[in-house]
């Protein structure tokens, strides 16, 4: 694999994280699978794309973080006030936004930005040349961890970690569930909807496809992460994340490198996920089959 | 302190499956009242405190705390003042946080301006000294996560955390039973300890007769959603536990004999 390939995987695996932290927060934090994030990603890129072709990148990446709050907003008013399964909640705020995505994008599915400023354009001449992308990317996703990392700690945070892990302790500090649910849902997919408008950007274009399987992706690498860092302090579970995402993106890397056609990465991301998740369920078979093999031989 | 007014509630109604919890239940706490309840299975012991601490509404009657009255206040923010631990140890704590998390998750009640850059120094001395009271080590564990506590650590740690900031009725929901006789003791002296301290007007459900006579300043007795016993003063300082199961048993059968009569 190339310097080049490499220096892109990395910054496609870090633009990406943002979804698998989004997802930290919902699915590990809150215990919600919120599937509002197919759609919410779509938005991000469409909102973002939007604004990159009126000739504001930067606004594009607020009103995409705006446009996501606002879906996750949905999502946890479904499911908290109107009381429809979690699951469904993040169903029904999908599909709607299939419709939202391509009235942003003015009933067209796909959106070019050729020739258009991005944010990466506009600060390549404050950064090194050749790494200033990497850079510009990382520095967004340091500032959106770290805030992260404080919310987390901060009293509100440690409301919104206390719901999915024990919601009555929550009732009982006298905080209401559905006040921390539906900020724990919108900053999950103000983040998942970020990382879609930094994805528009960087590729230059956005699809109404770009979303799809994005639970999905986001999923895998959160889970790959903490096979490698593990789940123990808050700090180790974020770095996992944001390293699971890149781990992600140099394996779909060196698929396609292999001769693989671009139109199987969904299977390859659904075998990942498949595997990943089903890995100590596997793990168990065959430790159990081992030990009956062994048992089988000391019979006399 | 607190008034429960002919307070009704009926489970599944209108439905043959229909039970009455509460009947027309009355009582009046006074200030710093330290009240065990006995009963036997589906009495409406749990129900009651159920009804206090809003898990549900009621069909009727009214609940007035401080003279302030709680009837439709939602489950959160009738927790601001009242405290309630449950039979459960896991039911009061968040397993996957450490020590100091759970308590300043709790403590966020008394300090809604908290920090946002986590817990303070000043309150990790604050925590250190609450729980070095319990006398149970967790001191020194701060950082550890809750789930690698054993019940009955978990339980005296909820009971800290429940009066940490010191609440104006406090509800024991059993919370000795699922605990071996020794942690069981321990957790009781520690209640009665902390609750002495804190001059709290308590609510004790149990189902050991001895430890409904020697805490506390009254007990309740209770049958098919009704109190029928309700003693106190010099009365309960002279009762043996055989004498109160004899009355128990003598109350209840009246009661049953009432039924009888009426479905005759």
């Amino acid at each position: 694999m190339s310097l080049t390939l490499l220096q892109g995987t990395l910054e496609q695996g870090l633009i990406y994280s943002l979804v698998a932290l989004g997802l930290f927060l919902s699915f590990r934090i809150l215990n919600i699978a919120d599937l509002t994030v197919d759609g919410g990603f779509t938005l991000g890129c469409a909102t973002g794309a939007v604004a990159t072709l009126a000739g504001h990148p930067f606004l594009g990446l607020w009103l995409a973080v705006g446009a996501g709050t606002l879906a996750g907003l949905v999502t946890a008013l479904l499911q908290t006030k109107l009381k429809v399964q979690p699951i469904l909640a993040g169903i029904i705020t999908m599909t709607a936004l299939y419709s939202i995505n391509l009235m942003i994008m003015g009933n067209r599915a796909n959106l070019p930005l050729l020739k258009c400023d991005t944010i990466y354009t506009l600060l390549a001449p404050y950064l090194p040349a050749g790494y200033d992308k990497l850079i510009a990317i990382g520095c967004i996703v340091a500032v959106v961890v770290i805030l992260l990392y404080v919310f987390l700690k901060s009293g509100t945070g440690l409301a919104v970690r206390a719901t999915g892990d024990n919601p009555d302790l929550v009732r009982s500090s006298s905080i209401n569930p559905s006040f921390t649910i539906t900020i724990g849902l919108c900053l999950a997919n103000a983040m998942v909807a970020l990382s879609g408008a930094m994805l528009a950007q960087y590729q230059l274009f956005s699809d109404i496809t770009n979303g799809t399987g994005m639970v999905v992706i986001g999923l895998a690498s959160l889970i790959m992460g903490e096979a490698i860092i593990g789940r123990g302090s808050m700090q180790r579970c974020l770095l996992g994340t944001l390293i699971g995402s890149i781990i992600y993106r140099l394996i779909i890397a060196v698929a396609i490198t292999s001769s693989l056609a671009a139109s199987n990465l969904k299977l390859i991301s659904a075998v990942i996920v498949a595997i990943s998740i089903s890995w100590p369920a596997i793990k168990e078979k065959i430790e159990f089959f081992k030990l009956k093999q062994t048992s089988k031989k000391q019979m006399p | 302190m607190l008034e429960l007014q002919n307070i009704n509630k009926t489970f599944n109604k209108g439905t043959p499956n229909a039970k009455q919890a509460l009947n027309n239940l009355s009582i009046h706490l006074y200030p710093g009242d330290f009240v065990s309840i006995i009963g036997s299975n589906g009495a409406g012991k749990s129900t009651v405190f159920n009804a206090i601490g809003g898990s549900f509404l009621l069909d009727s009657g009214h609940i007035l705390l401080e003279k302030k009255d709680i009837t439709f206040l939602p489950e959160h923010k009738r927790a601001q003042q009242i405290g309630r631990l449950f039979q459960d140890p896991l039911r009061g704590t968040a397993p996957n946080m450490t020590i100091e998390e759970n308590l300043a998750l709790v403590y966020l009640r008394a300090n809604k301006h908290r920090s946002i850059f986590g817990i303070t120094n000043k309150e990790r001395d604050f925590f250190r000294s609450k729980l070095a009271e319990l006398n149970l080590g967790l001191e020194d564990r701060l950082k550890s996560k809750v789930g690698l506590l054993s019940g009955g650590q978990r339980q005296a740690l909820t009971l800290l955390m429940a009066t940490m900031v010191t609440p104006k009725l406090l509800l024991l929901d059993e919370h000795t039973a699922a605990l071996d006789p020794a942690t069981a003791d321990k957790v009781l002296e520690l209640t009665a300890k902390i609750v002495a301290a804190g001059n709290i007007t308590t609510m004790m459900i149990t189902h050991n007769i001895a430890s409904a006579l020697n805490l506390g300043n009254r007990t309740i007795m209770m049958n098919n959603g009704q109190i029928i016993l309700d003693i106190s003063g010099e009365k309960r300082k002279q009762i043996t536990v055989p004498q109160l199961l004899e009355l128990f048993k003598e109350k209840s059968q009246t009661v049953l004999d009432d039924d009888r009569i009426l479905l005759a």
